[in-house]
This record gives structure tokens, C-alpha cells and sequence, in this order.
């Protein structure tokens, strides 16, 4: 910009003085309508995204993590709050519910295997999602988190609408819990293929059953991945583990003695 | 696309409405994902346009937790105050519940696998 003053010749110059103003006019304008927070998601995102492929699909450059890195540091750069990122951002948030809703397709198109695997599969969601829950909590609890900390630690396997839910429903701290939920699935996606690889498990159908239910969606996007198999079994595993967790933590909270006290 | 994208908003607002109705402790859009799944089994398949537009959600998946993950800058400072508790929970939690999880299910497998040897041998003899 300052080189542009100083050098007449180039006709840019000249003008850029002109400019200043309403540029600033325009981020004024642009960064109050949702327009501009949801374009930078998209393109954030598909960063990241290339960044992925270019790394030949490391999982340790997770398209989520890299893109919400990417986007804090924009909105730290520029001084907007969250809450005025969120106004634009939502549009992608809402989609969250359709695409669960459409997780049903992958989960008929395998209704054979389904039905053979009924029991390995409920005993590996009631095991799962007890060792979720229980696991966080007591972790957490041991090395000095506070009980809304706990509590919305609680449900972060579970997908993202439904764990803020339960965590709401709870006493948690709902946004809180989204960001938590987020990184459990981050984790699973990075960690996950090498974890069941040193476990020396092979069958797609159970790979996809341990990440649905410990990562969600993240955890089934990163199946899908690896094969259409692992990702619909990830998707009923998650789809599964969030009618248990929902049922189920209540009662555990209060058991626990973290609820209702 | 248009119809599909219409069957699944309905599906997920019936969910919406019967957990509104019910109070049914599980969010609408899980008990949307039932509900399609049984109109599927009644319908007895899968139009193309349904399965396209699945597979388009689904295929970008990931991308629709990114708004929700940038709300961490609401949190920084109480995930500074309390971060050894919350970075256990998130990783030796979650790589624990992952690892136990696959183990059940591969153990059960095997355990229904002799049962069901064990009946075989038992028939035949």
C-alpha cells in the first residue's frame, strides 16, 4: 500500500487514497451481513480442505481444526465477536439437521449387514457410551474440573445438536459443550484409524461402530474416508449412541450425584 | 433435489414436533433420521434423487461443525483455568471409550461366532 503512494508511474497509485475510505465503508457494511461470515466459512473450509489433500490425507491436518483455526484467526485479526460471526455461520449450523436426518440412506443401504449384527452392535453401544460419559466425568472430576465443566464434558461423544441438548437439559453450558463435542470428534478422526490399527482390528462394520460412537460425525466423516462400509456403520453407531446418551445421562448425572442435588 | 431436500425437512420437523409433543428426552433431527429410515423400509428403496442428495449433505459433512467449533472463543477462559482436566477428558476419554467400544464389539462378535459353532456341532452330532 505505502509503496503505491510513492510511485506515480504504476496508476494504481493514484488512486488507492481514493479507495481507502470506502473500503473501509464496505468491511462496515459487508462484515454485519451474514453474507460475508458465511462465504469466509466456505472458503476456510475448502482451505483447509485442499490443505488435506495436499497432506495425502494426514488426519492430523483435520479439515475441521485447520478451518477453525483459520476463521479465529480472521476474527481475532478483525475485532468481530463470535456472535457476529454466527449470524452468517448458521446457515452451515442449520444443515446439521438435515444431514443427521439423511444419515438414515447410508444406514438402509446396509440393513442386511444391520440385522446380522444386532447384538455385537448393541452390546458395543451400551459399553461405549457408559465408558464415554464415565470416563470424561471422572477425569475431568479428578484433575479439578468444576461441575458445569463436567457436565457439559459429559456428553461430548454425542453429535453436536443433540449434545448441546442434553447438555442444556442438564445444567452444562450448551456452547460450551459444541466446542467440546467438536474436538472429541477431531480427536477420534486424527487418532482413530491408528488406535484400531494397533488394536489390530480389521472389519470395517466394527471400525465404524467404535468411531461413530466415540466421534460422531466427525468421527463418520472421516470413516467415510476410509470406506462406504465404516461410514454407514459409524453413522448408525452415532445415530444409536445419541438416543442411549440421551436416555441414559440423566439418570447417570443423578446417580453421580451431579444433577438435581 | 428438490423433492428429496423437501422429504428430509420433513422428516426432521415431524422429529422436531414429536419431541415438542412428547418430551421425549432425544433431539428432533435423530428422530427425524428414524422416521426417514422407516418411511425407506416402507417405500422398500431408495429413489436416485433421495440418495443423491444424501450423499451431497453427507459428503460435507465435517464442514457443518466448523461454525460451532469457532465458538472456543467464548470459552478461552475457562478452558485456560481448568485445561489438564479438560484436555484428559478429550483425549485419553475419547481414545479409551474408542478402544473399548471396538473390543466389545469385535469380542462379542467372536463370542456369538462359537456359540453359534458350538450349536452347529451340537445339531450335527
Amino acid at each position: 500500500m505505502r509503496n503505491g503512494y510513492s510511485r506515480p508511474s504504476a496508476g494504481v497509485g493514484g488512486v488507492l487514497p481514493v479507495t481507502e475510505t470506502p473500503f473501509t465503508e464496505i468491511w462496515v457494511y459487508l462484515s454485519a451481513s451474514p453474507l460475508l461470515w458465511l462465504t469466509a466459512t466456505l472458503v476456510c473450509y475448502l482451505a483447509a480442505d485442499r490443505l488435506y489433500r495436499f497432506g495425502r490425507g494426514s488426519p492430523l491436518l483435520n479439515p475441521v481444526a485447520v478451518a477453525v483455526a483459520l476463521l479465529i484467526g480472521i476474527l481475532t485479526v478483525t475485532g468481530t465477536p463470535y456472535a457476529v460471526y454466527f449470524d452468517g455461520a448458521q446457515f452451515v449450523h442449520f444443515l446439521l439437521g438435515p444431514a443427521t436426518v439423511s444419515l438414515a440412506i447410508p444406514l438402509y443401504r446396509q440393513r442386511e449387514r444391520l440385522g446380522a449384527l444386532a447384538v455385537p452392535i448393541g452390546a458395543a453401544l451400551l459399553v461405549g457410551v457408559l465408558t464415554a460419559s464415565l470416563s470424561a466425568i471422572a477425569l475431568a472430576a479428578w484433575l479439578g474440573a468444576d461441575i458445569a465443566t463436567q457436565i457439559s464434558l459429559a456428553p461430548k461423544s454425542v453429535t453436536a445438536p443433540v449434545a448441546m441438548g442434553i447438555s442444556e437439559k442438564l445444567g452444562g453450558i450448551p456452547s460450551l459443550t459444541a466446542v467440546l463435542v467438536v474436538s472429541t470428534g477431531i480427536v477420534g478422526a486424527v487418532f482413530g484409524t491408528g488406535v484400531l490399527r494397533l488394536l489390530r482390528i480389521r472389519d470395517d462394520a466394527v471400525k465404524g461402530v467404535a468411531m461413530g460412537v466415540t466421534s460422531h460425525g466427525i468421527g463418520t466423516a472421516r470413516a467415510f474416508q476410509v470406506s462406504p462400509t465404516m461410514g454407514a456403520f459409524s453413522g448408525l453407531a452415532m445415530a444409536l449412541s445419541a438416543f442411549l446418551t440421551a436416555a441414559l445421562l440423566p439418570s447417570i448425572l443423578d446417580w453421580l450425584g451431579l444433577v438435581g442435588g | 433435489m428438490l423433492h428429496a431436500l423437501t422429504l428430509i425437512l420433513l422428516c426432521q420437523l415431524a422429529g422436531e414436533t414429536v419431541v415438542l409433543l412428547t418430551g421425549l428426552p432425544v433431539p428432533g433431527p435423530v428422530l427425524g433420521m428414524l422416521l426417514l429410515l422407516g418411511w425407506l423400509f416402507l417405500r422398500g428403496g431408495i429413489s436416485e434423487e433421495v440418495g443423491r442428495t444424501a450423499d451431497t449433505l453427507l459428503a460435507h459433512f465435517s464442514l457443518l461443525f466448523v461454525p460451532a467449533g469457532v465458538g472456543v472463543m467464548l470459552h478461552w477462559e475457562r478452558i485456560q483455568g481448568q485445561w489438564p482436566a479438560i484436555a484428559a477428558a478429550l483425549l485419553l476419554g475419547t481414545l479409551v471409550t474408542l478402544a473399548v467400544t471396538a473390543l466389545t464389539m469385535a469380542g462379542a462378535q467372536r463370542l456369538l461366532a462359537t456359540v453359534g459353532r458350538r450349536r452347529r456341532g451340537a445339531a450335527g452330532d
